[in-house]
């Protein structure tokens, strides 16, 4: 009796594995990076190429940093998100421009505003491997200390911001008090 | 004819393919391990290609990273170790084997002896299957059975 539900059980236990890998997204890979430092970088600003922006300047609070590009599409999806949340001055959010160029950075800004406080200018991308960027964009959580806390790869939508990164701002300011 | 003209397209795609990459190295022997280090490595854009088949942006920055760090006098095992630190252990093909890869290592080797487990248990009930000893009575009935000449009255005890 047992033998006979045999297969039916190792099949339905394979129905239920399969479907979890299918709920999973392959393209998000887990960063090394989580509760780690920040990779330490200093970089020229997108406005003004005289003055640098970096992790000296974003130390001491908690911070989002959101990895853009003018010609990342996806970017646009989430860009309404980062206005909003620039809006309430919740949490700071800088920007770090990822193989752009600088004219089209500016000009993408003045079309669909500009909610970061600095964006940094990564012209060959070289901060954004140390950061271990492969999609723009990409957001990370970095604390008061400068540790990374969450990465959030692809577009943010409005539950990912309300659900997950905010509670998690919120957490990481209190316990600076 | 079809496949012939696949074959030469198939050889156009690779001559444009390494046409873009720029690296020059002094010697076949550094170029031979840089080949073999980019082979090693996942692009996590196109994760089913290795840097050294990519052309997405990020692997020739990659690739380019990982030249420069050769040609300044890294070894294999520094720039391996770069890229993990930055993409995780995704970007080995092959990667370390510490506790969160075990599953990964012996994972097919698990799964091996659990089939041969079952496959021993189950061939071991069949062979005892087999070797049912029947009675006199049984053995008598069961060649007439055989023979054809039956009496069909007896109903099946089971």
């Amino acid at each position: 009796m047992r033998k006979r539900f045999f297969p039916l059980i190792i099949f339905t236990g394979l129905v239920g594995l399969l479907a979890i890998g299918l709920t999973l997204n392959p393209r998000v890979v887990p960063s090394p990076l989580i509760d780690k430092p920040a990779p330490l970088f200093s970089l020229p600003q997108v406005h003004n190429a005289a003055a640098v922006i970096g992790s000296e300047q974003m130390k001491g609070k908690v911070v989002l940093l959101n990895v853009w590009a003018s010609w990342c599409v996806s970017c646009r999806l989430e860009h309404e998100q980062f206005v909003k949340l620039a809006t309430s001055g919740e949490v700071p959010v800088y920007g770090l421009n990822y193989k752009d160029r600088r004219e089209d950075a500016v000009r993408w800004l003045e079309f669909y505003g500009n909610p970061y406080v600095v964006s940094a200018l990564d012209a060959d991308g070289r901060v954004g491997i140390d950061f271990g960027v492969y999609g723009v964009p990409e957001t990370f959580v970095i604390d008061g200390e400068g540790i990374i806390r969450y990465k959030h790869i692809g577009p943010i939508d409005e539950t990912t911001l309300g659900k997950k990164i905010m509670p998690l701002v919120r957490e990481l300011k209190g316990r600076r008090l | 004819m079809r496949w012939i003209w696949f074959a030469v397209l198939l050889t156009f795609t690779c001559a444009t393919f390494g046409a873009d990459s720029p690296l020059v190295f002094n010697s076949a022997e550094k170029e031979t391990r840089f080949t073999k280090l980019m082979t090693e490595l996942r692009c996590l854009v196109c994760q089913n290609q290795s840097l050294e088949d990519s052309n997405a942006p990020l692997a020739q920055d990659l690739r380019n990273q990982a030249y420069t760090m050769m040609r300044d006098g890294a070894s294999d095992d520094d720039i391996m170790d770069y890229m993990v630190d930055r993409y995780g252990d995704f970007v080995r093909y092959r990667p370390a084997f510490r506790p969160v890869t075990f599953l990964l290592w012996l994972g097919p080797l698990l799964l091996l002896l659990i089939a041969a487990a079952v496959a021993w248990r189950w061939l071991g009930a069949q062979q005892v299957a087999e070797a049912v000893e029947l009675s006199e009575a049984d053995d008598a009935r069961a060649r007439r059975l055989l023979d054809g000449k039956a009496p069909r009255k007896e109903k099946h005890r089971k």
